[in-house]
């Protein structure tokens, strides 16, 4: 009987899935030499990022894509992959929301994003990326009385090349893995915050993106610098229509917190999953990464995983500054042939470092839900403390929970502390609650966001309702 | 207010067989019986729970068919059940998970939802009664409770909810006795002459404070003898034996 609610609840098919009719102005499928300089070319990018680009492309033809992940999906063919898709607007793009396209706005609008109203009301500044290209910036002003820079990166390299040949790949080198190094090659476009010593961002930074155009891979690059002193709040929440043919999205983040400067990094991720089968869905195989480079610097990630086909993610933490803290709280929901492997790598360098992973794993369905986990205390870590908790939830007999955490200590000092669970949502447990005049439905969604709850406070609040929400929806009828 | 009549009922095997049970408005009933005699099968059965196969008979809740209902319809109708074996909910709030039962019974009842201030107030209360400290209302829905803080959270529920049939499956098992004192006082301040219980117990001691209107003894899934109160103490002086002999 739960078995057959909990079925009822995730099956509950996508809401967000339409496709927005804009022309798109593409570069032919495919990727080679040639193409990246095209892609750089059509940026009109400073010599520094082509040389850049070039290095990595090379670099990533001497790779072959990881397979240590716990996760299965058909072989990627690299060249029928578009790697640019800028949307076609009015010339020079728009300036302001009046200038973008309706068409566009209507979509965020579906996606309950009504661009101005929600924004203002919210003091949400949203950096809006459709396909590969932003489309439309909001509170410019007030950010920029803050002396805050948040842009898109395409406009980062235009106005501030120097922070950009600073700071890109020295926390994510490309280098770094596979997808990294696909990313530096093709990377279109992404958004750059700079926050300035001393300021706190007036307000919560926000982006939604959306993958839009058929075969366009995704290659978003994201930098954050928070220089010392400061404090960011930044936003990234997703969805994406429903299609047919699996897409990739590879997308680079890189944090850089300075001297006792804070970062708090949150996302919801919410593309498109497949169908019941398995069919379809995004492959979302992104690098994320923060560095405490200062002393008393912090850098939070929060993330909630409820879409995409395969997820393959670690937001991780280098803790080098002495006394800089790493946190980690995640929520990851596999449902139906969803597979996520995703967990962290805390880092620690300095001394008295700390770092605190929470992991939440829900499975239904058929799904597949891995943390993978790196906690790693060089000779240099002092004093320094980590602690792990790791707790999987079951709904179905058919679906998975995997834990893998590896623990490398190599100071005598540090302590490492490591919990884990598993559990069920058990027939008891909602015969309990029916008894007590709470319907299965509202039982489960108490259940899991009980489960939830450590990581759903660390989320800003207009954001925790959001992503009650959306686990509500990606569990309806699946409960067991 | 519930009439069973001819009731049946297995799970892999026949475990009622044949019961019958009229419970009249004000009345409380308490039924003792041998371990595995079907006590607690019978309370399940009645409160909905999908394992059971009911495979004859009928049950009556204030004149409406309760067997053909869901288990939260049941509770919105006014059955309670204070579970032998009450469940842990991790991470679900207690007070949360109080108000969350509350409000939905009242929507099925068509009342509006009971607000914060209200219902802090109304709880507050009720845990003095029975001499809960306020922190349990802040922890995890009987997570790590102790045997007896579960039995009286149980309670806690019951007055909360103001059933007008509670079932207590041997809620006096593993309380203290001031504890014991105070669950039956919490039970004893709902007895109004309208509310019905039906009390599953293996000593007469909890009688003594509940004091029944008729007591029954079931063996093997059937009733095979019922009384007055004092049918509790001869019970307790003699077991169960001399009546298996004789049903
Ligand atoms: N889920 C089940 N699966 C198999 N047998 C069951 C199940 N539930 C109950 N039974 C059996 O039904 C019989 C009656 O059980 P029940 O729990 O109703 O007894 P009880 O009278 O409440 O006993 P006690 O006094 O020990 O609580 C027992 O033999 C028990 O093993
Ligand atoms: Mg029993």
């Amino acid at each position: 009987m739960a078995n057959q609610y909990i079925k009822e609840v995730v099956n509950q098919t996508y809401q967000y899935g339409f496709v927005t009719a804009i022309e798109s102005d593409a570069i032919a499928p495919g990727l080679s030499e040639e193409v990246v300089r095209e892609i750089s070319r059509r940026k009109d990018e400073p010599e520094f990022l082509l040389a850049w680009r070039l290095k990595a492309y090379q670099h990533w033809l001497t790779l072959s894509p990881p397979e240590w992940a716990k996760v299965k999906y058909p072989k990627i063919d690299y060249q029928k992959i578009i790697y640019y898709s800028a949307p076609k607007s009015k010339k020079d793009g728009p300036k302001s929301l009046e200038d973008v396209d309706p068409k566009l706005l209507e979509t965020y609008a579906k996606l309950g994003i009504p661009l101005h109203e929600r924004a203002k009301l919210a003091g949400v500044a949203v950096d809006a990326v459709f396909d590969s290209v932003s489309v439309a910036t909001t509170f410019k002003e007030k950010l920029s009385e803050a002396g805050v820079i948040f842009c898109s990166f395409s406009d980062a390299v235009k106005n501030h090349p120097e922070l950009i040949q600073k700071y890109l790949g020295t926390v994510v080198p490309y280098r770094d893995n596979y997808f990294a190094a696909l990313n530096s090659a093709v990377f279109s476009d992404g958004s750059f915050v700079y926050i300035p010593k001393g300021v706190r961002c007036p307000m919560e930074l926000s982006t939604y993106f959306r993958i839009n155009a058929a075969n366009t891979g995704q290659f978003e690059r994201t930098l954050i610098i928070a220089d010392d002193d400061s404090y960011v709040s930044y936003l990234e929440g997703c969805t994406a229509p429903m299609r047919d043919e699996n897409q990739l999205h590879a997308a680079v983040v890189e944090l850089i917190a300075l001297e006792k400067a804070q970062i708090k990094y949150s996302t919801v991720q919410n593309w498109y999953p497949g169908d019941e089968e398995g069919r379809g869905g995004i492959y979302n195989f992104v690098t994320k990464r923060g560095a405490c480079r200062g002393k008393h610097s912090k850098i939070s990630w929060t993330q909630i995983e409820t879409g995409s086909a395969i997820t393959w993610k670690y937001p991780s933490v280098v803790l080098q500054g002495d006394h800089s803290v790493g946190e980690f709280y995640s929520v990851a929901l596999t449902n139906h042939y969803q597979q996520a492997d995703t967990g962290t790598k805390m880092i620690h360098i300095g001394k008295n470092t700390r770092s605190t992973i929470i992991s939440k794993g829900i499975s239904a369905g058929r799904g597949q839900n891995t943390y993978r986990g790196l906690v790693r205390m060089l000779p240099t870590a002092a004093r320094a403390r980590n602690y792990t908790q790791c707790d999987s939830l079951l709904l179905s007999q058919t679906c998975g929970a995997h834990t893998f955490p590896t623990i490398d200590v190599k100071n005598a000092t540090a302590q490492v502390e490591h919990e884990a669970s598993t559990s069920k949502i058990g027939d008891d447990q909602l015969f309990y609650c029916k008894q007590r005049g709470i319907s299965a439905e509202d039982a489960v969604s108490m259940i899991v966001n009980g489960f939830c709850k450590q990581v759903f406070k660390e989320l800003p609040m207009e954001f925790a309702v959001e992503a009650q929400k959306l686990l509500e929806v990606s569990l309806e009828g699946s409960v067991g | 207010m519930l009439a069973i009549k001819n009731l049946h009922a297995s799970i892999s095997q026949p475990i009622l067989r044949g019961i019958n049970l009229t419970i009249n408005p004000g009345e409380v009933h308490a039924i003792m019986g041998p371990n595995g005699s079907g006590k607690s099968t019978l309370s399940n059965v009645l409160a909905g729970r999908e394992e059971y196969q009911v495979t004859d008979g009928e049950v009556q809740l204030n004149g409406k068919d309760l067997l053909s209902m869901q288990p939260e319809e049941r509770a919105a109708q006014g059955l309670f059940l204070a579970f032998q074996y009450p469940v842990e909910i991790p991470g679900v709030n207690n007070m949360y998970f109080l108000k969350a039962a509350v409000n939905s019974i009242r929507k099925q009842r068509n009342l509006s939802p009971l607000d914060a201030v209200d219902f802090i107030q109304l709880i507050k209360s009720k845990i003095k009664e029975i001499g809960f400290d306020e922190s349990f209302l802040h922890r995890a829905v009987n997570e790590g409770f102790s045997g007896g803080e579960k039995k009286r959270n149980e309670v806690l529920q019951m007055m909360m909810l103001e059933p007008h049939l509670a079932i207590l499956d041997e809620t006096d098992s593993g309380l203290d006795i001031d504890a014991l004192q105070m669950v039956a006082k919490g039970v004893n301040s709902l007895r109004d002459g309208k509310r019905s219980f039906l009390v599953v117990t293996h000593y007469q001691r909890l009688l003594n404070y509940i004091v029944p209107d008729v007591v029954h003894v079931m063996v093997q899934g059937k009733i095979i003898k019922s009384g007055g109160k004092e049918l509790a103490l001869e019970l307790e002086e003699k077991g169960y034996g001399w009546l298996e002999g004789n049903p």
